[in-house]
Order: structure tokens, then C-alpha cells, then sequence
């Protein structure tokens, strides 16, 4: 129990190393996460809007998701070879189904009522997606987007198992510089991060619901309906 | 000839000049390895997530159980099994080994794996039971089963959909984080991947563990759905 204990002090007395390393764990994240958005939302919400590919669409992220991180890494590894990139890239490859997949649905599973009255009342097809689909997609939408952003920062670390920048991941991998309570405490910085993540993201998810639906959205419930089962994932 | 050999790693291939030079992937060095390093560590892998998965499931399952009975218990256990599963893999194992009576062994990857499986198989169980149409288990009960009947013979076989649908989950997350564990307990497919990265990164190891991790992932996924389907026949003819 004792080196578990010791890991706060460690985390007070080494607070310019840790807010270093979580300076470069978050960038690391942000450039994964950034990437990741940009390829697959397009692609997800487009498939969406014309309803097509739903098979490709949920069976993509159900693949995603069974894809073991480290042998992603390892892969990557052997095809891109060490660095930096090579790990965004992994994280890329990680967080990009869930997003798309998330994007896929909320769009697809917009009302086909509202949209049909929105075309109705003349709104070009532009319109439709951005003015009608998109907001109402949203919640969905930021569901998705949570997911992998929390589990991208908690794959981060295995960087340093690999060969390059893991952020904290430097620390828990290098027992023999920073001793156990460095390990235990950055372990802890990391559990701590993942869980501000998870918060943060649900809060952007709120702001970016539109203010007519809150009142009506469970949000606990809105992830479960990416992968059509009663429950879909989060970490680890 | 000193050029060279600083130039060229040396990766163990011996008389194999496939492997001596590193080349994508050698075949012949995956036929000499794989009884000796491949399969034992694919049969551990699958060990450890076999164990990981039964111990969770049991443990899941009866805390689902306590739920279904007594309401106010859903959110304290929904909470406390969402955080353990939402500390990272690495970190989780990094802590439980500051546990002092805890060490670098196959226990406390066991106990991380099993803390993962349980917010997914508590919550999907729970969400099977909860899911029963009341009309059905109002009709039981007047049909004059028992509370323990009416759980056994009604709510279980409409809530196994559901808790497959877990067990599915749950088994490829902890195929992936078996894969990590190799960095406390060495052993599972994370371990010839982490020897190949630290031997100058030797490809086919890496290729051949990883491969290996991935379509054991994707097999068991598939496996699953299968299960899933032989359970539930009914759910199939509603679709059709």
C-alpha cells in the first residue's frame, strides 16, 4: 500500500516534470484527435445524409473497436518504423471508426419527418445537412468524438513502450529513474487526465446540444445507441 | 567489414539471412519460432482473457443481479466500475503493482483485466434485465411464478441478446489489454512484441505477434456475433 500512498507526495514534489509531460501527453492526443475528426466525420456524416453504406458504416467501428492497440502499434512499427508519427498514426487508425461510426448514425437516425418538412419549406440540400441534419446530429455526433478522445489519451502512454514519446507514459514506463512512486504517482496523473477528459468532453457535448433538445436527451444514454447495442465502450 | 557490422543490427538469425538483414517479413523464422515463442504466447493470451472474462462475468453478473433487485444500488456500482474502467490499462497495472503485496505477476494482471470487464458486462446485464416489457413480467407473475422463476424462465433468456452483446465487448477489450500486459507479467503476444521492439524493432516478429493479436481479436469478435445468433434465433425471424 505504501508505494501506492507515496505516489501524491512524489506527484507534488515533481510538478514542473509532470505538467511537462502532460504538455506533450495532450499535444500528442490533440494531433491524433484533430486528425482523426477531420478524416472521419466527413465520411461519416456524408454516408449519413444519403443513407448509404450502413453495413460498411457499423461494421467499421465494430473491427475498430476489437483492434488491439499495441498490436496496431506494433504493426505500424514494422511498416513505418519508430518515431512519433508512427504512434499518432496508431492513434489515428484507433480513434477514427468510433467517430465515424458515431457520425454515421446520428446523421442517419435524424427524423426523416423533419428532414422531409425541411425540404418541403424549399431548403436547398446544403441546407438540409447543415441547417437541419447536423445540429440535430449533434449530440450523437459529440458522443462519438468523447469516446475516442478518452481513449486516445489513455493509449498515449503506450508510446513509451514503444519506442518514442509517451507523455506521462515516459514516467510509468522508466521504473528505473523516476522508482516505483514516480510510476505510481504519473499513473495516477494519467488516470486523473482521462477522467478530466471524459468530463470536459461531456460538457462540450452538452454545449454543442442544440438548446431545444436538451431537456430531452439522456446523455448517459445517447452513446449506447452508436453500435446498436445496450452499451458502448469508453476507455481503456 | 567494421561499417557493416555497426551498419546492419544483429538480429540472433544466425546462418538466416532473411532475418539477419531485417527484410519485411521472413517466413522461415515464424516456422522455426512459432512452437517455441508464437503459440505459447498466443495459448496464454488466450488464457488470460478466458480467465479474466469468467471472473467478470461471474462477478458482473451477480452484482447485476443485486441491482435489478435493489434500485438504489444501480448508480453507486454504475459509478464505481465506470471509473476503474476508465483509468488507462498502463496506469491501472503500474498502480496495483504499488500495491506491496502485489508483484510482476500474472495476479495482478488478472485483477486490472477483470476491473475492466465489469462496468460493460454489469451495465449490458442490467440493461437485459431492465429492458423486459413490463406487460411480460406482469403476465408471468400472474401466471403465479415466483420471483426467482419469473428471473430464471423470463427476464435471463430476454436479456442473453444483451449480455452476449457484453461478453462480446468485454472479450475484445481484453484481448487488447492482455496485449499490454506483457510490460508487468511477461507473457501473452505482447511479449515477442516488446522483445521485437527493444532486438533493433525486427519486423516479422513484430508483423507475426501482432497479426496474431489482431485476428485473435477479430476471430473471437466473429465467434461472438455467431453466439449471439444461435442464442436468439427469435431475434433473427423478427428481422426477416
Amino acid at each position: 500500500m505504501k508505494p501506492v500512498l507515496d505516489g501524491f507526495p512524489w506527484i507534488v514534489h515533481n510538478l514542473s516534470l509532470v505538467f511537462d509531460k502532460i504538455g506533450v501527453h495532450l499535444l500528442i492526443a490533440c494531433m491524433a484527435l484533430v486528425v482523426a475528426i477531420v478524416i472521419a466525420t466527413p465520411i461519416g456524416v456524408w454516408l449519413g445524409h444519403i443513407h448509404r453504406g450502413s453495413f460498411a458504416a457499423i461494421n467499421i467501428s465494430n473491427v475498430g473497436r476489437a483492434l488491439p492497440s499495441l498490436a496496431v502499434i506494433a504493426i505500424l512499427i514494422g511498416v513505418v518504423g519508430l518515431g512519433r508519427n508512427t504512434l499518432i498514426l496508431a492513434l489515428v487508425v484507433l480513434a477514427a471508426p468510433v467517430i465515424l461510426t458515431n457520425a454515421y448514425v446520428a446523421v442517419d437516425s435524424v427524423d426523416r419527418d423533419v428532414v422531409d418538412a425541411a425540404r418541403g419549406m424549399g431548403l436547398r440540400e446544403r441546407d438540409v445537412l447543415l441547417g437541419v441534419e447536423l445540429p440535430l446530429a449533434l449530440p450523437l455526433l459529440f458522443a462519438g468524438i468523447r469516446t475516442a478522445a478518452v481513449y486516445v489519451v489513455a493509449t498515449v502512454p503506450l508510446g513509451a513502450l514503444t519506442g518514442t514519446d509517451g507523455g506521462l507514459g515516459d514516467i510509468i514506463a522508466n521504473q528505473a529513474s523516476y522508482r516505483l512512486e514516480g510510476v505510481v504517482g504519473a499513473a495516477i496523473c494519467v488516470a486523473i487526465l482521462a477522467l478530466l477528459i471524459d468530463g470536459l468532453f461531456a460538457a462540450l457535448q452538452r454545449a454543442a446540444t442544440p438548446r431545444g433538445l436538451r431537456g430531452h436527451i439522456d446523455f448517459a444514454a445517447v452513446q449506447t445507441a452508436a453500435a446498436g447495442n445496450p452499451q458502448e465502450e469508453g476507455t481503456p | 567489414m567494421i561499417i557493416a557490422q555497426t551498419v546492419i543490427p544483429d538480429f540472433g538469425g544466425g546462418e538466416n539471412s532473411c532475418v539477419r538483414q531485417n527484410k519485411s517479413f521472413c517466413w522461415n523464422w515464424v516456422q522455426d519460432n512459432w512452437s517455441s515463442v508464437l503459440w505459447p504466447a498466443l495459448r496464454q493470451h488466450v488464457e488470460l482473457t478466458a480467465i479474466a472474462i469468467v471472473i467478470g462475468f461471474a462477478i458482473a453478473f451477480g452484482l447485476a443481479l443485486l441491482a435489478h433487485r435493489h434500485r438504489r444500488l444501480e448508480t453507486p456500482l454504475t459509478v464505481s466500475t465506470g471509473i476503474l474502467y476508465t483509468i488507462p490499462s498502463l496506469a491501472l497495472f503500474q498502480i496495483l503493482v504499488g500495491f506491496s503485496f502485489l508483484g510482476l505477476n500474472r495476479l495482478t494482471v488478472e485483477i486490472a483485466l477483470v476491473s475492466y470487464t465489469l462496468l460493460i458486462l454489469f451495465r449490458n446485464t442490467l440493461a437485459g434485465l431492465r429492458g423486459v416489457p413490463a406487460e411480460v413480467r406482469e403476465a408471468a407473475e400472474g401466471m403465479g411464478l415466483t420471483r426467482r422463476q419469473v428471473l430464471t424462465r423470463v427476464e435471463l433468456p430476454l436479456a442473453l441478446p444483451a449480455i452476449v452483446a457484453g461478453l462480446r465487448i468485454a472479450t475484445v477489450t481484453i484481448i487488447s489489454l492482455a496485449t499490454v500486459a506483457a510490460f508487468i507479467d511477461d507473457e501473452g503476444l505482447g511479449s515477442p512484441i516488446f522483445r521485437a521492439i527493444q532486438s533493433n524493432v525486427f519486423k516479422t516478429e513484430l508483423f507475426a505477434a501482432g497479426g496474431l493479436a489482431v485476428a485473435l481479436a477479430l476471430l473471437a469478435d466473429a465467434l461472438l456475433v455467431l453466439t449471439q445468433r444461435l442464442v436468439t434465433p427469435w431475434a433473427r425471424r423478427q428481422r426477416a
